[in-house]
């Protein structure tokens, strides 16, 4: 038979039944991943304009995982985020306003300017928490998972963390207690290949620092390549259905690489030559926006998704501009539940 | 009417909890099925199944970190750390995550749990299994931290805590477990921040906590039988809230402070009681407060070094006499 040209391919592709993910999932994939980008994009410009100030830990090309399995939860799913977490937060559906305001320290932000970068955090989003202490958040992640098992609601808790995180005690801990318990609990690793400034391979004894994990906690070893956000929807959506289904927790590995240093105050001059270049060329909008191409979507589309993006953006920016500090009167509210700070009559 | 351990108030105290919320679980090392090391939660399991008292690997982040996670979606957990001196390796949830959640979130996270852990010395276990840690509780804003000395209290007090709608520490002393005293039947509610003037006197005021405060009452009374000296004996019970106005009200009436602690001396809980009565009522005192404490060292194991290390009766009447002879 002869070789069909490379564009009934592409159409024969588009229509197939394999097409698990679907056109409208796609695009909101894509608007995700670039919305991600560049809010995060411009919180590094405002930072460099001392509008952004405190730390900040950024995504950038990290974007598919938040993407994925932000697009994949549903509401009343839980997430539990690290200081690494701009992204995260996002993905479920936190304007971007309510997420510089917080940067900029503003009385629109998500924490009226309490929480900072760190520690975004919006409830009704279900996004639980941002968590600055390595590892503290996974089995807090176990303890919401397990008011869910509890009341016998179908929600999932999932847990956001880096490669470093694998190291410290609480990540064993959690694992342990979500089988035992069998709890509805996703362990996701953000495995961008460093924990500071050090190599994770340096430090650890296995090569793959969650999956390799897995097994000692009767877990599947699973890694994905996380700069594929369809990869890592399917993922995700496996691992909900086993948790959904009373099976209990997965623990998936991404990798990932993330474009800019630790932190802002990261210029990452520990990286080998040529390694952030070759991770570019996998950068996960470009491979995304191949995706969109490859499945028939227009320049125009994309372009018209990019601005729209860049309008939200540009609108929360100058939103934030204008909104005022914080009043100071929040300096001592809500350290106890009567909303104040009293220890003493 | 009955007369109960205070062991046994802590099992009726959690149970009168889960009966009335089906909210209320339970969790820990060996709390369930076997009913607590110290015995202190035996029949909850039985009674309350095994979705409700749970027992947990030995893991004190997991249990303190689940415990979290439960309580700011909606459960009102109670764990357990099987020993206070346990809390040196999950304290990042007491001293970063239970209390600045509220905060951070510009209060949008709530985190209605309580932990409830045994506390203090007399056991002979040595200095990792004996220790009274109520100010690495009492330090941090955001917690709430009481630490009962009767059966009563111990059930009143559990229910506060767990009724209340922020993290409370609630240290019980391992020692005061085989103690009893008298309970009335039915439901049991007490408040937090709430101290007790249990023995009245005029010559001066003394506070303490847990298990200093039978020893302080003990003093109490050789002090009158010995001396005709007549103090005043306050159980705090709770820490945080504080209720300074009955410990500044007893000074106004006696004008001399005396505070018995059982942790070692340095940033004990009377550090800062004596720190509020210099500010707010140095003109009411006679003479300089008195801190009565362990002596700043680690505990040791054979009993006749542990006695005396602890302040007892013998030592806290010497130490109130000599002071109020000037
Ligand atoms: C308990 C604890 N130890 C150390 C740190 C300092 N620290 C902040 S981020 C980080 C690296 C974490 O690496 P990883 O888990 O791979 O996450 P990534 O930053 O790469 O997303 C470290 C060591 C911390 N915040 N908490
Ligand atoms: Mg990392």
């Amino acid at each position: 038979m002869a070789r069909k040209p490379a564009a009934m391919d592409d159409a024969a592709q588009r229509n197939s039944p394999n097409d698990d993910i679907g056109e409208a999932l796609r695009l909101k994939l894509y608007r995700m991943q670039v919305e991600l980008r560049e809010a995060e994009q411009r919180a590094f410009d405002l930072f460099l304009q001392n509008l952004v100030k405190g730390t900040s830990h950024l995504s950038l090309g990290q974007e598919a995982i938040a993407a994925g399995f932000g697009v994949a939860m549903k509401p009343g799913d839980l997430s539990f985020c690290t200081y690494r977490g701009h992204a995260h937060t996002l993905a479920r559906g936190v304007p971007v306003e309510k997420v510089l305001g917080e940067l900029m320290q503003r009385d629109n932000g998500l924490m009226r300017g309490k929480g900072g970068s760190m520690h975004l955090t919006s409830v009704e989003h279900g996004v639980m928490g941002s968590y600055a202490i390595i590892g503290a958040h996974l089995p807090i992640a176990c303890g919401a998972a397990w008011r869910a098992q509890y009341k016998g609601d179908k929600d999932v808790s999932v847990c956001f963390f880096g490669d470093g995180t694998t190291n410290i005690g609480a990540f064993h801990e959690a694992l342990n207690f979500a089988v035992v318990w069998k709890l509805p609990v996703v362990f996701v690793c953000e495995n961008n290949l460093y924990m500071e400034y050090t190599p994770i391979g340096d430090v650890t004894a296995v090569e793959h620092p969650a999956a390799d994990r897995a097994s000692a906690y009767g877990l599947p070893r699973i890694v994905i390549d996380g700069n594929d956000a369809d990869e890592v929807y399917r993922a995700a959506m496996k691992a909900f259905e086993i948790a959904r289904a009373g099976n209990g927790p997965s623990l998936i590995e991404c990798m990932t690489y993330r474009h800019s240093g630790h932190s802002r105050a990261d210029p990452a001059k520990y990286r080998p030559e040529g390694e952030l270049e070759k991770w570019k060329e996998r950068d996960p909008i470009k491979i995304y926006r191949e995706r969109l191409k490859q499945f028939g979507v227009g320049d125009d589309v994309i372009e018209k998704i990019n601005a729209e993006v860049m309008q939200v953006v540009n609108d929360a920016t100058e939103a934030c501009k204008a909104a005022p500090m914080p009043s100071l009167d929040i300096l001592t509210t809500d350290v106890y539940a009567d909303g104040g700070w009293a220890w003493r009559n | 009417m009955a007369e109960l351990t205070y062991r046994d108030a802590v099992a009726r105290g959690i149970a009168q909890e889960m009966e009335r919320d089906n909210d209320v679980v339970f969790l820990g090392e060996d709390i369930g099925k076997a009913g607590g090391v110290f015995k202190a939660t035996v029949g909850l399991y039985e009674k309350f199944g095994p979705l409700r008292v749970r027992d947990t690997p030995i893991s004190e982040q997991a249990i303190l970190g689940a415990a979290m996670g439960a309580a700011m979606t909606g459960l009102k957990p109670i764990a357990e750390i099987m020993f206070s001196d346990f809390f040196a390796v999950c304290f990042d949830y007491i001293a970063n995550e239970f209390p600045k959640s509220r905060y951070m979130t510009n209060g949008q996270v709530k985190c209605p749990l309580v932990v409830r852990t045994g506390n203090g010395a007399g056991s002979r276990f040595g200095a990792q299994h004996s220790q009274s840690i109520e100010n690495w509780a009492m330090m941090i804003p955001g917690l709430k931290v009481v630490a009962p000395s009767t059966p009563l209290d111990v059930i009143g007090l559990m229910a506060a805590a767990v009724r209340d709608p922020d993290p409370v520490i609630f240290f019980e002393h391992k020692s005061l477990y085989a103690t009893k005293g008298e309970v009335p039947d039915g439901e049991i509610v007490d408040t937090l921040g709430t101290a007790k003037i249990v023995r009245p006197g005029k010559d001066a005021t003394i506070l303490a906590l847990a298990l200093m405060v039978p020893r302080a009452l003990e003093a109490a009374e050789r002090l009158k039988a010995e001396h005709g000296i007549d103090v005043e004996v306050i159980d705090l019970r709770s820490l945080v809230p504080l209720d300074t106005q009955t410990v500044l009200a007893s000074v106004a009436r006696t004008h001399r402070l005396f505070t018995v602690e059982e942790n070692p001396r340095l940033c004990g809980w009377g550090a800062e009681l004596v720190s509020i009565v210099a500010d707010e009522a140095f003109y009411d005192l006679d003479g300089p407060p008195v801190r009565i404490t362990t002596p700043h060292i680690p505990l040791p194991a054979a009993d006749i070094l542990e006695d005396l290390a602890l302040p007892n009766a013998e030592r806290i009447a010497d130490r109130v006499r000599r002071s109020l002879e000037g």
